[in-house]
């Protein structure tokens, strides 16, 4: 008998042991994790810690490079192409934020009125999001076309004008071009996402404020926007995000161009690594927008500490 | 302001037409015509003959006399468009179910199994976010190119989840939050397994959250620009953004009627499924947000 017994025990033993595993939650969670995290690990952290690694070598596509520390970010330092592309970058990020910020909470402002087809408004006001933005870009570029834009076409059909604007070709306007295209793209964001934050204040509050004898002007100020910073901080860190990294509208409108008067540091370092082929110094200039990114997360995260903090320190 | 525009909250159906179409119609108007209008213009461009497309003087830019469709024809029929087309929804696809699979699995972890760490995990998932593809980019071409997948749509498939599953899961753990634990619980008494409860119990309970975590993977890898353009080079490998830009542009000849014949074409099928699903759609938006 015992003899039998023994690998049963055994046995039992053995599939408890599995049971359990499968039981524990910690396992279990493990187990759970494997797909994202090992996607993760392989296609995002690898590839950003490589990315540093590859800044600092003089690695050209197709061979190896070897290690020559910061010399990519001193050479960089003395290119005035690179720093005109930071300078751009800045600009580009400075002014289509703040304008896409201000019509964003303006449109959703409006849209949180009472309105007729209110739904079937917040859908249509969507649509440059959802629309790729390449191929909205490209409408852009034939809407600032040299000789069919139809922008200057209007403006000297009602004698606002005696010539076609050089769009693309002039630089200052060129880089009010890709502002004005970003904001287009950027809008929809903020305004349905500050709409989603203003239909969570409570009416009570502002019935409160009228009892009190609040202006609209006062109640904008008192009630809406300090309701609101939370969901602003968050908006607005994405949207500086994604207009500080931005790629697709600049390489589809100028491509960087005229003169290099729209280069930002995305399309600057696809420049260099992939057309110029030198991947080391492309990486360099992917890795000098990291300190912005870093800036830009922690000052919101901070920003929303602090309201936080006024708040009473509720979470 | 004055005392009548104070009550505009509670009291909104005082305000006179006149009063309310210059404070909240006409801004609202002009903003979405300013929005709109490119759409208006791939759209008109799109059906216009060449012949009318660059003679403001005898046309009127804004209408078109002869509508046609041979840009499209031209698109369809003389370039590889519907293999580009085919490619972006084989990528789209593919990498929106890779997504949701680990998402699902993912958000299920961390929000109801609440292992030892996991609040640390979620947050380092949503960090993943927060990593622009801009920065990714020429590191990923490397490691593509090493792994053999360069200029294939295995390359787009397996890199596009990186900014898809943290977005997911993100968006699938505050669904998940929703469905009260009591249910598990109780399964979990008359001896259902976690993955019994994940399939039967949590899952159909969040299927709007899931669709609507489908659509933004979706869409969002339809639009994908930087890595399609970096890790793919024959033109029947491309995805539409990329072979709009790069292939319909021959030196300074800009066929702009097929280029928005493509704009508007590659548009469609996002705004097909974008307009089905609006309401998850914006919900998901707002709701990771509000988060």
């Amino acid at each position: 008998m015992a003899v039998i017994a023994e690998p049963v025990a055994a046995q039992v033993k053995r599939s408890s042991l599995w049971r359990r595993a499968f039981e524990s939650r910690n396992f279990l969670g493990a187990m759970f994790m494997v797909p994202a995290i090992a996607i993760l690990i392989l296609f995002l952290a690898y590839p950003l810690a490589l990315g540093f690694w590859l800044g600092m070598t003089d690695t050209k596509i197709g061979g190896v490079g070897r290690f020559i520390g910061f010399q990519n970010f001193v050479s960089l330092s003395k290119d005035s192409v690179f720093w005109l592309s930071v300078f751009n970058t800045i600009f580009y990020t400075v002014f289509a934020s703040i304008v896409k910020f201000a019509i964003g909470l303006y449109l959703a402002l409006l849209l949180n009125e009472r309105l007729p087809f209110k739904s079937m408004m917040r859908a249509i006001v969507l649509l440059p999001f959802v629309v790729p933005t390449v191929l909205s870009a490209i409408a852009f570029w034939w809407i600032y076309d040299s000789q069919f834009s139809i922008i200057s076409w209007v403006l000297i059909k009602a004698g606002l004008l005696n010539h076609y604007i050089d769009f693309l070709g002039d630089p200052w306007n060129a880089r009010w071009s890709v502002v004005l295209a970003n904001i287009w793209r950027g809008v929809p964001f903020v305004a349905i996402t500050l709409l989603a934050g203003l239909q969570t204040i409570s009416p009570s509050l502002y019935e409160a404020a009228n009892l009190d004898g609040a202006t609209n002007m006062q109640r904008f100020r008192h009630i809406t926007l300090p309701m609101l910073s939370p969901i602003i901080a968050v908006v607005m860190t994405f949207s500086v995000l994604m207009t500080f990294t931005d790629f697709q509208l600049i390489y589809t409108i100028t491509r960087g161009g005229p003169i290099n008067a729209t280069h930002l540091m995305a399309t600057l370092s696809f420049q260099r690594a992939i057309t110029g082929g030198n991947l080391g110094e492309g990486a360099a200039i992917s890795n000098a927008m990291i300190p912005f990114l870093v800036a830009a997360i922690l000052l919101s995260f901070f920003g929303l500490q602090r309201s936080r903090w006024q708040q009473g320190g509720r979470d | 302001m004055t005392t009548v525009d104070d009550q505009s909250v509670g009291m909104d159906y005082l305000e006179s037409f006149p009063r309310k179409f210059l404070r909240v119609y006409l801004p609202l108007g002009l903003i979405i015509f300013f929005l709109l209008f490119p759409f208006y213009w791939m759209a008109v461009t799109t059906f216009k003959p060449d012949a009318e497309m660059y003679d403001y003087e005898k046309y009127n830019p804004f209408l078109i006399a002869h509508p046609t469709l041979e840009h499209i024809h031209k698109l369809f029929l003389e370039t590889d468009y519907p293999q580009w087309m085919w490619n972006t929804v084989i990528v789209s696809v593919s990498s929106t179910f890779i997504s949701l699979f680990a998402s699902v699995c993912a958000a299920y972890a961390i929000e109801r199994l609440r292992y030892k760490g996991s609040r640390y995990v979620g947050l380092a998932i949503f960090l993943g976010y927060l990593v622009p593809p801009s920065i990714l980019f020429i590191p990923l071409a490397a490691i593509v190119f090493q792994l053999g997948l360069f200029d294939g749509n295995l390359a787009l498939i397996l890199t596009y989840p990186t900014f898809l599953i943290p977005f997911c899961t993100w968006l699938l753990m505050g669904y998940f939050r929703t469905i009260p634990y009591e249910l598990e619980e109780c399964a979990l008494i008359d001896g259902a397994t976690r993955l019994q409860i994940l399939v039967k119990i949590t899952l159909p309970l969040s299927l709007p959250g899931v669709i609507s975590a489908g659509i933004f993977a979706f869409t969002l890898s339809w639009n994908e620009f930087i890595y399609a353009l970096t890790f793919i080079s024959s033109s029947e490998n491309k995805t539409i953004p990329v072979g709009a830009i790069t292939e319909l542009v021959n030196g300074d000849v800009y066929h702009w009627g097929a280029l928005m014949a493509a704009a508007l074409t590659g548009s469609v099928p996002v705004v097909i499924l974008y307009s089905f699903f609006v309401e998850y759609y914006v919900s998901a938006m707002t709701g990771a947000v509000k988060e």
